[in-house]
């Protein structure tokens, strides 16, 4: 019951934000609350008992996602402009989708049916083959990482392809001075606290990267948290004390090699006679094999993830006002 | 050994090469190695068509788990035909890009270039041998996102803006048809396509599963540009680099309609699809409109680009003509012409490069007379606008005899008559170019023109010469497309 009442406050707000941004014609103000909307969502997400994808939302839409928009923001103007078409075309499409996708809730199982068929398909053997043969007590990990593991080195190909994207457009000049807004630099309390909490982000990146096995997490949501930190010390700090730590031209290198160790993976066992990502082979026991290569490709995805987001990040930077 | 894992590397070589890519550091280095690379993902191609046609359906499981817990490849010979358009047209590509793109783009993004050219190649590869619905939409991802970044790096400022306008389509599409799997995920439990198909009877009259067909089939409709969904299709086609246009006309498109056809046929059946659903009507209905309205705005660009744009968006109609009778012989024709204006197009807008890198555009207004001082570049213009049309001899021909008579066979003889008018509407846009180039005076700046060079008209004549072989010679073209359209109408994955 409380459950179905959390449920339902969380909708509308999700439902009020969408409205708002949908109103509002200040960027600033909208970029805050796609912010909002990241973090409602992500708590949903946690009620629904999807821990990994609420971190991962959390992380992305509600952080990196929300500093990039700003960042695009500063950049360019606070103002939308008046729309030069009457709204009336896009109405009736966003009316016509959400008349369908409300037709089509219908005849859908009830949430938590337990017969409902994407609890009796594949899902149950996950359950059941998990602890046998991969030993990996997160079984979202090891649908991600091993059965689905090839899908999810496309979805860190997608990562790169952004990251190279991002760079074909935006370029990248380095920074020589460490310019940074004076503003900032009274802000004590803002620096202090970034500094005490530079470490224990970092620590906590390294631990949501391999405690993925075990609890919630894995190499997206690490990687993203791990940018984060030095994200934040620039803001505080200044790029050019980031950009002396980790040049871009390391991380040009870092974006290619974490992707080249997830496809490494892959080779390395069909050169052990295996399928392409046949993990269990990688090592004399299978369960080893697996979790080995469940470690490793995770790793991988951390890299290429933690990179991508900082070579965005100083796409944007460096751009002139 | 290394046979069975040919649907693998058909993926896993472009895929690893990506990344290496980057890595280059000499722009040189970055062109010779995704060229490279093409070469080698087209004999992987020949080498897995001869195995499929030998031995049947090949089947790879990722990871080695078993369907439907892991994800599986499944070459079929309507995926064969797929991976030989794509693969062809990237190994012919290639060679011309470097003087092209070299012109075109500034030599610090070259390495950028090449990397997102791989992935927009492992993309659509991916596409067209995974058995597996969501694992398409991943490698859809892929390809989309690379596509922009290519469109986006056309001379001019406009090419952003076509980019963009792409994106925010292509985007929406991509949503679709992910909400499209989602919810026949939330209906069956399986993601694999050959699972599906098994599954969905059982719950094929639930208001849920109509819905995920709408939404995948309109998301599709975005990407494969089926009118009146493709607005974003001109700008991207015209503001993007010569090599671009010509790769993305060629292929990015035809996988789009090759989705369709998995999902069609493939994973909710013919009968819910074409019975049930009656897509088969709305789609020869919308394919009508295409190719009339299109190739009559086709006649009065002056881009010429643009006016091949529009042609495809017509030529799209075609296909999807024949797709939607639902009969062999228009599934056939369909996929007939899929190949045969892959290489048409491709060979126009290579051609069209070659008039880029020489004059700096390819308004017709500043080609007057071009054909004196460029008659290789434009002869190959011709023989490729002939095939467009349709002459005999030319691989144009074959797609449209194969359509005429599938649209007869069923007795819509009206729609053999649009046939007829709109190749009438393809002569008078060629036969434009075809005046302004043969017919008018050159102008000052023309003169001082000389031809394109051999790096550019070697790969253009290739492909000129592929249009005129396969005119000829159709038997093997028409052999695959045969075989996949029975694939595909039989049994669904056999």
């Amino acid at each position: 019951m409380e459950e179905h009442l959390i449920n339902n406050v969380l909708l509308g707000l999700l439902m009020m934000t969408g409205f708002a941004i949908a109103r509002m014609r200040s960027l600033l103000a909208v970029t805050m609350l796609t912010s909002i909307y990241s973090l409602l969502s992500a708590s949903l997400f946690v009620v629904l008992d999807a821990v990994d994808v609420a971190l991962t939302e959390a992380a992305i839409g509600a952080g990196i996602s929300t500093i990039l928009l700003l960042a695009t923001v500063a950049r360019t103007t606070d103002e939308e402009k008046a729309p030069r078409h009457t709204p009336l075309l896009p109405l009736f499409v966003v009316v016509a989708t959400g008349a369908a996708l409300i037709y089509g809730t219908l005849d859908m199982p009830h949430y938590g049916d337990p017969m409902a068929p994407i609890h009796l398909h594949v899902a149950p053997t996950y359950l059941h083959v998990t602890p046998e043969e991969i030993g990996v007590p997160n079984v979202v990990t090891s649908v991600l990482a091993s059965f689905r593991g090839y899908d999810t080195l496309g979805e860190v190909t997608v990562i790169f392809t952004a990251g190279a994207g991002v760079l074909a457009l935006l370029g990248y000049r380095t920074r020589r001075r460490n310019s940074q807004n004076p503003e900032i630099r009274k802000m004590v309390v803002l620096r202090v606290i970034t500094k005490l909490f530079f470490p224990l982000i970092l620590l906590f990146a390294l631990y949501v990267q391999f405690h993925g096995d075990y609890g919630p997490g894995g190499g997206f949501q690490a990687g993203v948290i791990f940018a984060t930190g030095f994200i934040l010390y620039a803001l505080a700090y200044g790029i050019g004390n980031v950009q002396r730590i980790i040049p871009y031209g390391k991380l040009r290198i870092m974006m290619a090699a974490g992707l080249l160790i997830y496809i490494g993976v892959g080779i390395e066992s069909m050169l052990l006679g295996g399928k392409f990502l046949e993990y269990r082979i990688l090592a004399d026991d299978p369960v080893t094999g697996q979790q080995l290569g469940i470690m490793l490709i995770e790793l991988g995805v951390g890299i290429t993830v933690a990179a991508v987001i900082l070579i965005i990040y100083y796409g944007f930077v460096s751009r002139k006002h | 050994m290394l046979s069975a894992h040919l649907p693998a590397l058909q993926v896993v070589v472009p895929l690893v090469s990506a990344p290496v890519c980057l890595l280059l550091r000499n722009p040189r280095h970055a062109w010779a190695f995704a060229l490279a690379v093409s070469w080698v993902t087209l004999a992987v191609a020949i080498n897995l068509a001869v195995q499929v046609h030998a031995s049947g359906t090949a089947s790879y499981a990722l990871g080695a788990w078993a369907v439907p817990w892991g994800i599986e490849y499944r070459v079929d010979m309507a995926s064969v035909l797929m991976i030989l358009i794509i693969t062809t047209i990237g190994a012919i590509v290639m060679p011309y890009s470097w003087r092209s793109i070299g012109h075109e783009i500034d030599k610090k993004h070259l390495q950028l270039f090449y990397t997102c050219y791989l992935l927009f190649l492992t993309g659509l590869l991916g596409i067209v041998v995974t058995g597996d619905a969501f694992n398409l939409f991943v490698f859809l991802e892929i390809s989309s996102l690379s596509s922009y970044v290519l469109i986006s790096l056309g001379s001019g400022r406009r090419a952003l803006t076509a980019a963009l306008q792409y994106l925010v389509m292509g985007t929406i599409g991509a949503t679709f048809i992910l909400i499209g799997i989602g919810l026949l995920y939330m209906m069956t439990g399986t993601l694999n396509m050959a699972d599906l198909s098994q599954r969905l009877p059982v719950n094929a009259d639930s208001r849920t599963i109509r819905v995920a067909f709408a939404f995948v089939t309109v998301g599709v409709s975005i990407k494969l540009a089926l009118f009146p969904l493709h607005l974003w299709l001109p700008n991207a086609y015209t503001y993007a680099p010569s090599v671009v246009s010509a790769f993305i006309a060629a292929t990015a498109t035809k996988t789009g309609i090759y989705i369709l056809l998995r999902f069609f046929f493939t994973v909710f059946g013919i009968s819910f699809s074409f019975e049930a659903m009656h897509v088969g009507e709305i789609l020869m209905l919308l394919a009508s409109a295409a190719i009339l309205i299109t190739s009559l705005v086709a006649v009065f660009q002056d881009n010429v680009k643009r006016m091949l744009a529009y042609s495809s968006i017509g030529h799209i109609g075609y296909i999807i003509l024949g797709i939607g009778l639902a009969t062999t012989a228009g599934v056939t024709a369909g996929m007939v012409h899929l190949f045969n204006h892959a290489i048409i197009k491709g060979s126009l807008f290579l051609a069209m490069g070659c008039i880029f890198l020489r004059l700096g555009s390819v308004e017709l207004s500043d080609m007057h007379g071009i054909a004196r001082q460029m008659p290789w570049t434009m002869a190959a213009f011709v023989t490729g606008g002939l095939s467009l049309i349709g002459i005999p001899l030319t691989a144009g021909f074959i797609s449209k005899w194969y359509l005429v008579n599938a649209v007869l066979n069923v007795g819509y003889w009206p729609l053999a008559v649009l046939i007829l008018v709109s190749s009438l509407l393809g002569l008078i846009y060629i036969w434009r170019v075809v005046e302004t180039a043969y017919f008018q005076m050159p102008g000052y700046k023309i003169r001082k023109l000389s031809e394109a060079p051999a790096a550019l008209l070697v790969p253009t004549w290739l492909l000129i010469g592929t249009n005129l072989y396969f005119g000829v010679n159709a038997g093997l073209v028409t052999g695959i497309a045969g075989q996949g359209a029975a694939v595909l109408i039989g049994q669904g994955v056999p």
